[in-house]
């Protein structure tokens, strides 16, 4: 699913050596992640979690190193292979980033639609996907009438309406009350046993203890921990 | 069986983009602009061929000393008088008489007095008909088929009467042709620049909307959307902003459009035509007989500006999003 070998990103996609170069934010990640597998993302912050999803989101390339996603190769991939590929990612953003002109049924629908689903069929999943996660009865509103904890399941509903098959969150819970980070987990394992690869970036400590599992642990840029 | 409403997603929210209704603002006065550019190469076109064929088809004869006895005739094969009679032919008959009878010749009118005078009143004033001055005979020829033997006819006019000049307008023909011709060229530069600024001023724009809605289209390219589907959007709102600048650059312009061609009607048209101010009449019956080229041409202003505003947008938004990996 996920293979990483001597990963390194700059932003600005210097080469590597080059004069007046900004510095990696990411070097040396080597790791793999099977199928199905679950993965906390553990560091301080600055230590490079949100980077490293983001490369496992296809939002940046690698400036070094090889990273396979799904079978394909990052770094050598055509620009035009990318966007099937990233329909294939969930992924749950810290600041959500639902679309504020659109309601929270159209931002929920919006992954399908890209990937062309028959608006009918469409127009079903999306309703039972905002029923599973409590906001049939905002489904018409805009975003930024929600709550906080409101945003959050709309933006993960949005990150899962399309069973991807791998699942990124980052700082999932960070907005949520402790009872809606429960329920948080409780779909992300959900989605993880049902086949779903789930990594979840995080420095709640509190919450990897609740729910223990295999870690990836970053510090200053490089990969401290695995396993 | 209730149907399902598939409404057109406005995803990228490019409705709320600020300055969104400029655009057809500013198409519309290029396609205003452009519309006066076609018409003026069409007219500029109409005229120099109608001016064109009008000089070609004309010759000047100018008879020096036409009341003077013409010279005596060739004593062979020739239709003139003999040598006894020829005394009594002035110069001006004799050619005149050459004409009637050359091959190519249409019409024969030699320029009365009050003509002449009008010719020179311009650069001798009010009393050019009082001067005494020894003025030649002009006559206006027109030509019919492919014309006379120019060379030869001329020699034959000036063996009858020497010194005599035929003008065939040939230089002020070229003159004529390069003239059209430069302004129809500075029409369609003028056309071809309206079309670079327009499709400058929708790159300009889209850029803008771009800037606008960055984080839109970095959720949405996030989310997996293609190139084309994000530079589609963009394409499709500036093709519908074009389209209703070209229409209404159009409407204002048909009207300026009409009473330029009623205008210049009297320039090109092969009949003659009154020359006083055009009436509601005349603007109808011009614009129902514009030139087909122009006819064509004009209603297709708006989907160009459409094609142009497509064009631009999908350019200016696939090289925007090149920086996105």
């Amino acid at each position: 699913m996920i293979r990483a070998e001597g990963v390194g990103l700059r932003y600005g996609g210097a080469e590597e050596g080059a004069e007046g170069q900004a510095p990696e934010v990411l070097r040396d990640i080597s790791f793999s992640v099977p199928g199905g597998g679950y993965r906390w993302l553990l560091g301080p912050s600055g230590a490079g979690k949100s980077s490293l999803l983001r490369l496992l989101h296809v939002a940046v390339r690698p400036t070094r190193g090889r990273l396979n996603l799904m079978g394909v190769e990052i770094g050598a991939a055509r620009r035009h292979d990318l966007p099937a590929l990233r329909r294939r990612i969930g992924m749950v953003f810290q600041d959500f980033r639902l679309l504020s002109h659109l309601t929270v049924f159209d931002n929920v629908a919006l992954p399908l639609r890209l990937a062309d689903r028959p608006e009918p069929q469409l127009r079903a999943d999306v309703t039972e996907m905002l029923r599973w996660v409590g906001l049939s009865k905002v489904s018409a509103m805009r975003p930024s009438l929600l709550s906080g904890g409101e945003q959050q399941r709309a933006a993960i509903a949005r990150a899962v309406i399309v069973r991807p098959l791998l699942l990124l969150a980052d700082e999932p819970t960070g907005n949520l009350d402790d009872v809606q980070a429960e329920r948080l987990m409780v779909l992300l394992h959900e989605m993880n046993r049902l086949g779903t690869t789930v990594i979840v970036a995080t420095h709640n400590q509190g919450l990897v203890d609740r729910h223990p599992g295999p870690a990836l642990v970053l510090e200053r840029g490089r990969m401290v921990g695995d396993g | 069986m209730a149907r399902v409403r598939t409404p057109r997603l406005d995803a990228l929210g490019l409705r709320h983009v600020p300055g969104e209704r400029i655009l057809p603002l500013i198409v519309a006065a290029m396609a205003f602009l452009a519309a006066l550019a076609l018409a003026g190469a069409q007219g500029a076109a109409d005229l120099g061929r109608h001016w064109q064929q009008g000089a070609a088809a004309t010759l000047t004869i100018q008879v020096p000393r036409p009341g003077a006895p013409a010279p005596a005739a060739e004593p062979a094969g020739s239709a003139s008088p003999g040598a006894e009679g020829a005394a009594a032919v002035t110069r001006r008959d004799r050619v005149l008489a050459l004409l009637r009878e050359a091959e190519g010749i249409a019409t024969v009118r030699p320029l009365g007095d009050a003509e002449l005078s009008d010719l020179l009143r311009p650069w001798l004033g009010a009393s050019a008909e009082q001067l005494a001055l020894p003025l030649p005979a002009v006559i206006a020829v027109t030509t019919a088929g492919e014309g006379p033997d120019l060379a030869a006819l001329a020699a034959r006019l000036d063996a009858a009467a020497p010194g005599t000049l035929t003008e065939s307008h040939g230089q002020w023909v070229r003159r004529l042709a390069l003239l059209a011709g430069s302004l129809r060229a500075c029409a369609l530069a003028a056309l071809a620049l309206v079309t670079g600024v327009a499709a400058a001023v929708i790159v300009v724009a889209t850029r803008a909307a771009l800037a606008s809605r960055r984080e839109v289209v970095e959720t949405l390219h996030g989310l997996g959307a293609s190139d084309g589907y994000v530079a589609g959007r963009f394409a499709g709102r500036a093709s519908q902003a074009a389209a209703l600048g070209g229409v209404a650059g159009l409407l204002a312009a048909l009207p300026v459009v009409v009473v330029l061609a009623t205008l210049a009607a009297p320039f090109v048209s092969a009949v003659p035509v009154d020359t006083g101010m055009p009436t509601a009449g005349d603007l109808l019956h011009t614009l129902l007989r514009l030139p087909p080229a122009l006819l064509w041409s004009l209603p297709a202003l708006p989907l160009s500006a459409a094609a142009i505003g497509y064009v631009a947008a999908q350019g200016a938004v696939r090289a925007w999003l090149r920086h996105l990996p």
